[in-house]
């Protein structure tokens, strides 16, 4: 969680923000990142369109991308944690140049590696991952003040001419439920909910 | 004027089809688009500098490059997911640091990742670092019980390349084609 003066953002809940986001759905992709993220998305009810990772730590914008390139009419959200996204920082740049418009990112930013023993991350209190995100050439990157500014940036970035990177601060709460470690099981639902294929 | 500008168009689209047919770049860039792979992001490195440009030039193709290899890895993932197929170009090096990925996403998810590796540190390799990185790839493929190839013949890349990518999109398997300084020429000293 960056702390600096400047910053007058509430410490909201990632569960409580997840809920939100997935209550407003109807056949938009979703990419959770590991741990917490996905734990959080899946407890908000699980859904076709919602890939979960079980590991591959930093690849949720990654593979959001990959699902916004090759399917540019459908939205797709992206929710990484901050200690995830600091492990692949580059990705920004990649999706800055490639700006697909069907892209939302959301970082959730409690400035710890909470799954792990709660240890802060080296950027917490000194870096500013929106700015990063600016930095790195993606315009439309705001942090939401709350949790009605959180639901106007989501429904802001579907009209978006680039893509979007929404920054909360989250408190230090564990992830709500734990997703079914099922990977073949995961894409082959995902592959469907993508459209991409039949369930056998 | 315009006839000549005409004849030279012309050999050079000649050159291009020789080039598909004799070049190892050539028949790599047929290959992907005969399999209908048309998103490749990859991490340069010097030996594929005229895949990569005729990728570039080459409108059927979606190709960047990415900071890290892993970030190439989760893009095409996600585009398979979606219906999308891609392939990642890469370097030994690159691959050195694609361990973790491989373990947890493209393996256990059953993504049917397609890699060639240009291969350093091995045939008159300069750099020691190389050679050192070099040694820990087929170990770290074969720990994972990865499909790979290493391709050292002109005559056997279409087959190795085409056969190889059918292969990972039906079992649903990654595989990594390697390209060997025998079929590249790779990088020497004195270049």
């Amino acid at each position: 969680m960056t702390n600096t003066p400047a910053r007058n953002t509430k410490v909201m809940n990632r569960a409580d923000l997840t809920q939100r986001l997935v209550a407003g759905l109807k056949d938009e992709a979703v990419i959770g990142g590991i741990g917490n993220t996905n734990f959080d998305l899946w407890a908000a009810g699980h859904r076709p369109q919602n890939f979960y990772m079980l590991g591959s730590m930093g690849l949720a914008f990654p593979i959001a991308l990959g699902v916004a390139l090759a399917q540019p009419k459908r939205r797709v959200f992206a929710l990484e944690g901050d200690g995830s996204l600091l492990m692949q920082l580059g990705c920004l740049s990649t999706i800055a140049t490639l700006a697909p418009k069907n892209l939302t990112m959301v970082v959730m930013d409690n400035g710890i590696y909470q799954i792990t023993g709660a240890q802060p991350t080296p950027a917490a209190g000194h870096t500013d991952i929106v700015a990063v995100a600016i930095a790195s050439g993606l315009a439309n990157s705001s942090w939401a003040a709350d949790e009605d500014d959180f639901e106007r940036l989501i429904e802001q970035s579907k009209q978006a001419s680039g893509p979007t990177l929404i920054g909360v601060r989250i408190d230090d709460k564990p992830g709500t439920g734990t997703t079914r470690r099922d990977p073949v099981q995961i894409r082959e639902r995902f592959m469907n909910g993508m459209g991409v294929r039949q369930l056998l | 004027m315009a006839a000549a500008e005409q004849a030279s168009s012309k050999d050079k689209a000649k050159d291009k089809s020789q080039d598909a047919a004799t070049t190892w770049h050539g028949i790599v860039l047929q290959t992907l688009k005969r399999n209908e792979i048309r998103l490749v992001p990859y991490v340069p490195d010097r030996v594929l500098t005229t895949l990569i440009k005729d990728l570039h030039a080459d409108p059927y193709f979606t190709t960047f490059p990415t900071a890290r290899e892993e970030e190439a890895v989760g893009i095409v993932s996600g585009a398979w997911m979606a219906g999308m197929r891609g392939a990642v170009l890469m370097q030994t090096s690159g691959f050195a640091t694609l361990a973790n990925v491989l373990a947890s996403l493209a393996v256990p998810y059953q993504i049917p990742l397609i890699m060639f590796v240009s291969e350093r540190g091995t045939l008159g390799e300069f750099n020691y670092g190389q050679a050192l990185v070099c040694r820990t790839m087929r170990p770290v493929l074969d720990s994972l019980a990865m499909e790979h190839h290493t391709i050292t013949r002109l005559d056997e890349l279409e087959f190795i390349a085409d056969r190889s990518i059918k292969q990972a999109v039906t079992t649903q398997a990654p595989v990594a084609l390697i390209l060997s300084p025998l079929l590249t020429g790779g990088k020497t000293f004195d270049k």
